[in-house]
C-alpha cells in the first residue's frame, strides 16, 4: 500500500514535469517539445526547451524536495506541525547575505546571489543552534524555535532598515523576495544539487530517529535514540536544503509547511514515510504552482512563490477544516 | 504580607483585587514613559529643550509652539498609545493561545492591514494617510473575520485558529510582495516603509482614531481580562468554573483584534511590540495571568523609547521605528533566552 502510493506519487511528480517542460508563454506542440528534447536542431525552439524550461523545470525539482524535506524534518524535530522552515532563521539569513551582496558589492546575478544565501542561511543556523544550546541540556525543540524567532527578528530589522534607507537595494531585493523559478540558469541547478543531495541524505536516514523524538524525550532516551546527536545532523540538513532552495530561488512559502500535512494522510505517523512522500509530493506542488503561474495571467507570470501561497493556502485551510490537525 | 490587596468601593459593588508589585511597576512604567515623552518634545534640532518646557507651560512663542504642538507631541501621543495598543493585544492574545510566541498577527490582523494599506499605497492614486488608515483597518478587521469564521467549526479552537491564521497571513503576505513589484519603485519604496512600522510625519489626525479605540477598549480589556486567568488553565477548566468560554474568547479577541487593528493602521505594523511587551511585563510584574495593564505600560513605554532613538540617531534618511523595535526586540530575546538558558531554566 505504502509503496502502491510513493510510487502514484512518483507518477504525480513525472506528470507535473512534463508539463513544466511543455507548457510555457511560447506555445510549442508537445511532440516537438519532445523531439527538441532529446535531438535538439539548434534552433529557437531547443533553446527554450534547452536553456529555459528543463533548468526551470530541474530547478524546481531541487528546491520543492529540499523545502519538502526541511518542512517534514522541522514538523518532526519540534514535534510542531506549526514549524516552517522560515523558523530557524534560515531564510532571513539567506535574505540579509543577498541584501549584503547587493549593497557592498552591486551583485545582480542569480548565480552570485546563491553563494551569498549559502553562507547567509548558514551563519543563521549556526547562530541559533549555538543559542539553542547554550546552557545544560541538549538543544531542546521549543528552545530551537524560540532562538530562531529571536535571531530572525534581528537580521529582518536590518534587512528592512537597509531596504527602507536604500532604493537601489530595494529595487533588487523585491523581486528576489517574492519566490521564483523563472530566470535561473542551469548553473544555478549545478550549484544547488549538491547541497540538496547531502541534505536529503542526511534526511531520509534519520526517519527512525524521528520516531524516537516522536515518543517524547524520555522513552526516545529509553529506547537508545541519541536525541542529541539527531538534533545535530537534523539542523545540518535542514540548513542545507532550505539554505540552497532559499538561495536559488527566493522565499518561497507554504511549500514545506503543505506537503508532510498533506502527506500525514497516507503515510500515518511514521517519519520514514512522511519524509519519503514529502520528497516526492513537494516538487510536484512547486511545478504545478509554477505551470500555473505560467498560465493563469498568460501571456505575463505569476511568480511561483505567490501561487503557492494562493493556492497552498486554501488547501490547507480545507485540510484543516476537515481533519483533526492535532498539534 | 500577601503579594494582593482587594480594593473596595464603599458600598461593594466593585472590587479590584490589585497584585501589589504590578501596580508599583505600572506607575513606575507611567513615569518613564513621562520622561520618555518630555525628552522626545525637548531634544532634536530646531528647538532647545528650555524652549520646549516653556511652550509646555504656556510661554513658548509661535515657532516653539507650533515645533512642540504641531510636529512633535503628536508623534510622542502616537507612540505611546500604539504602543498600549499593541501590548494589550499582545498580553490578550498570548494568554488567550497560552504561546509566548501569540500576537494579534496570528490572526491575521495585521497581514489584512498590511496588504489594504499597501494596495491603497499603490492602486489609489495619491491616496491620503486618512485612505490608507482606513483601508487596512477595513482590511485587517476582515481578514482577522475570515480567518474567525473560518476555523470556527463547533467553537474555535485555539490550534485551529493558529494554523487558520498562518494560512491567510501567507496567502496575504505573497499578495503584498506581489503588489511591490508590480508597482514603481518610488511608490513601492513608500508602502514598504509603511510595511516596516513608521511613526513619521505623524498629526493629529492620526492620533484620534488610536486615542478614541485606547479609551474606549482598555477598560473591557481589564474587565475581561479577569477570565483570561481561568482560561489560562485550559478551556474544561473554565467552563467548570461556570464561563461560558467560546462567548468570552470572542469578546477578548474582538478586543485585541480592533486595538492592533487601530494601532496598525495609524503607525504599520511595528513588530515585537506586542510580542516582547507582555513577556517583559510579565517578568517586571513577577505576576500571574495576562497582565493587561502592565502590559499596556510597556508597550507604551518601548514604542516611544524606539521612536525617540530612531529620530536621534545619525543615519541618512529616517529610520522608520519598526527597525529598531525588531532589532533592538530580536537582540532583547536572544540575551534573555541566552541568560535563562545558561541559569539553567528551560
Amino acid at each position: 500500500m505504502r509503496w502502491t502510493v510513493l510510487a502514484v506519487s512518483f507518477v504525480v511528480l513525472a506528470v507535473t514535469a512534463v508539463l513544466s517542460v511543455a507548457v510555457g508563454a511560447q506555445t510549442i506542440p508537445v511532440d516537438e517539445v519532445w523531439r527538441q528534447l532529446w535531438s535538439p536542431d539548434g534552433g529557437e525552439t531547443a533553446a527554450v526547451v534547452h536553456d529555459l524550461r528543463v533548468p526551470r523545470t530541474l530547478l524546481g525539482i531541487c528546491v520543492g524536495t529540499a523545502l519538502g524535506l526541511a518542512g517534514a524534518l522541522m514538523q518532526a524535530l519540534t514535534r510542531n506541525p506549526l514549524a516552517d522552515p522560515g523558523l530557524l532563521g534560515v531564510n532571513s539569513g539567506a535574505s540579509l547575505a543577498v541584501v549584503c551582496s547587493i549593497l557592498f558589492f552591486d551583485v545582480t546575478d542569480v548565480k552570485i546571489w546563491v553563494v551569498f544565501a549559502l553562507v547567509g542561511a548558514a551563519l543563521a543556523t549556526v547562530t541559533v543552534y549555538v543559542l539553542g544550546t547554550t546552557g545544560r541540556g541538549a538543544a531542546n525543540p521549543a528552545r530551537l524555535v524560540l532562538a530562531g524567532a529571536a535571531v530572525s527578528a534581528f537580521l529582518i530589522a536590518v534587512i528592512d532598515g537597509v531596504l527602507t534607507l536604500d532604493s537601489g537595494v530595494f529595487e533588487q531585493w523585491r523581486f528576489w523576495d517574492v519566490g521564483a523559478l523563472a530566470g535561473r540558469d542551469a548553473d544555478v541547478v549545478r550549484q544547488i544539487a549538491p547541497f540538496v543531495a547531502v541534505g536529503a541524505v542526511l534526511a531520509l536516514g534519520l526517519g527512525r530517529g524521528l520516531n524516537a523524538v516522536a515518543l517524547g524525550e524520555q522513552t526516545g532516551q529509553s529506547l537508545g535514540a541519541n536525541l542529541g546527536r539527531i538534533r545535530l545532523v537534523g539542523v545540518v540538513a535542514i540548513m542545507l536544503l532550505c539554505g540552497a532552495a532559499t538561495a536559488a530561488a527566493g522565499p518561497i512559502g507554504f511549500i514545506g509547511l503543505m506537503a508532510p500535512h498533506t502527506v500525514r494522510a497516507f503515510a500515518g505517523p511514521d517519519n520514514r514515510w512522511v519524509l519519503a512522500y514529502s520528497a516526492v509530493m513537494a516538487p510536484a506542488l512547486l511545478l504545478a504552482a509554477d505551470v500555473i503561474g505560467r498560465v493563469v495571467v498568460h501571456p505575463n507570470e505569476l511568480e511561483s512563490g505567490i501561487v503557492t501561497a494562493f493556492v497552498g493556502a486554501p488547501m490547507f485551510i480545507y485540510l484543516l477544516r476537515r481533519r483533526k490537525i492535532t498539534l | 504580607m500577601s503579594a494582593y490587596r482587594t480594593v473596595r468601593t464603599p458600598s461593594r459593588r466593585i472590587s479590584l483585587r490589585i497584585h501589589l508589585r504590578a501596580a508599583t511597576v505600572v506607575l513606575g512604567l507611567l513615569s518613564v514613559a513621562a520622561v520618555v515623552g518630555l525628552l522626545a518634545l525637548g531634544t532634536g534640532s530646531a528647538i532647545s529643550p528650555w524652549d520646549a518646557v516653556k511652550t509646555l507651560l504656556g510661554q513658548g512663542d509661535g515657532a516653539s509652539e507650533m515645533v512642540v504642538y504641531e510636529v512633535r507631541a503628536p508623534r510622542v501621543l502616537l507612540a505611546l498609545l500604539v504602543g498600549a495598543a499593541l501590548g494589550v493585544g499582545g498580553a490578550v492574545v498570548q494568554s488567550l493561545s497560552r504561546n509566548p510566541l501569540g500576537s494579534p498577527d496570528i490572526v491575521g490582523v495585521n497581514a489584512g492591514a498590511a496588504a489594504g494599506a499597501v494596495a491603497v499605497i499603490l492602486l489609489v492614486d495619491a491616496a491620503t494617510a486618512l485612505a490608507v488608515a482606513t483601508g487596512s483597518l477595513l482590511c485587517g478587521l476582515a481578514a482577522s473575520l475570515l480567518v474567525y469564521a473560518l476555523s470556527f467549526k463547533r467553537g474555535v479552537q485555539g490550534n485551529r485558529l493558529v494554523l487558520v491564521g498562518i494560512g491567510v497571513t501567507a496567502m496575504l503576505h505573497s499578495f503584498i510582495a506581489y503588489l511591490l513589484t508590480r508597482a514603481d519603485l518610488y511608490e513601492s519604496q513608500g508602502a514598504k516603509v509603511w510595511l516596516v512600522g513608521s511613526l513619521a510625519g505623524a498629526g493629529w489626525e492620526r492620533v484620534w482614531p488610536v486615542a478614541v479605540a485606547v479609551t474606549l477598549l482598555l477598560p473591557m480589556a481589564l474587565v475581561l481580562s479577569r477570565s483570561l486567568r481561568a482560561m489560562e488553565m485550559g478551556d474544561d477548566t473554565a467552563a467548570a468554573l461556570g464561563l461560558s468560554v467560546e462567548r468570552h474568547r470572542l469578546a477578548l479577541l474582538v478586543v485585541a483584534v480592533v486595538l492592533s487593528g487601530v494601532a496598525v493602521s495609524a503607525a504599520g505594523p511595528v513588530s515585537f511590540v506586542a510580542l516582547a511587551a507582555p513577556q517583559l511585563a510579565r517578568r517586571l510584574t513577577r505576576a500571574p495571568g495576562a497582565g493587561v495593564a502592565a502590559g499596556a505600560v510597556t508597550g507604551a513605554v518601548l514604542l516611544a523609547t524606539a521612536d525617540l532613538v530612531a529620530q536621534r540617531l545619525p543615519t541618512t534618511g529616517q529610520l522608520p521605528v519598526g527597525v529598531l523595535t525588531g532589532g533592538l526586540g530580536g537582540l532583547y530575546l536572544a540575551w534573555l533566552l541566552h541568560r535563562e538558558w545558561r541559569a539553567g531554566r528551560s
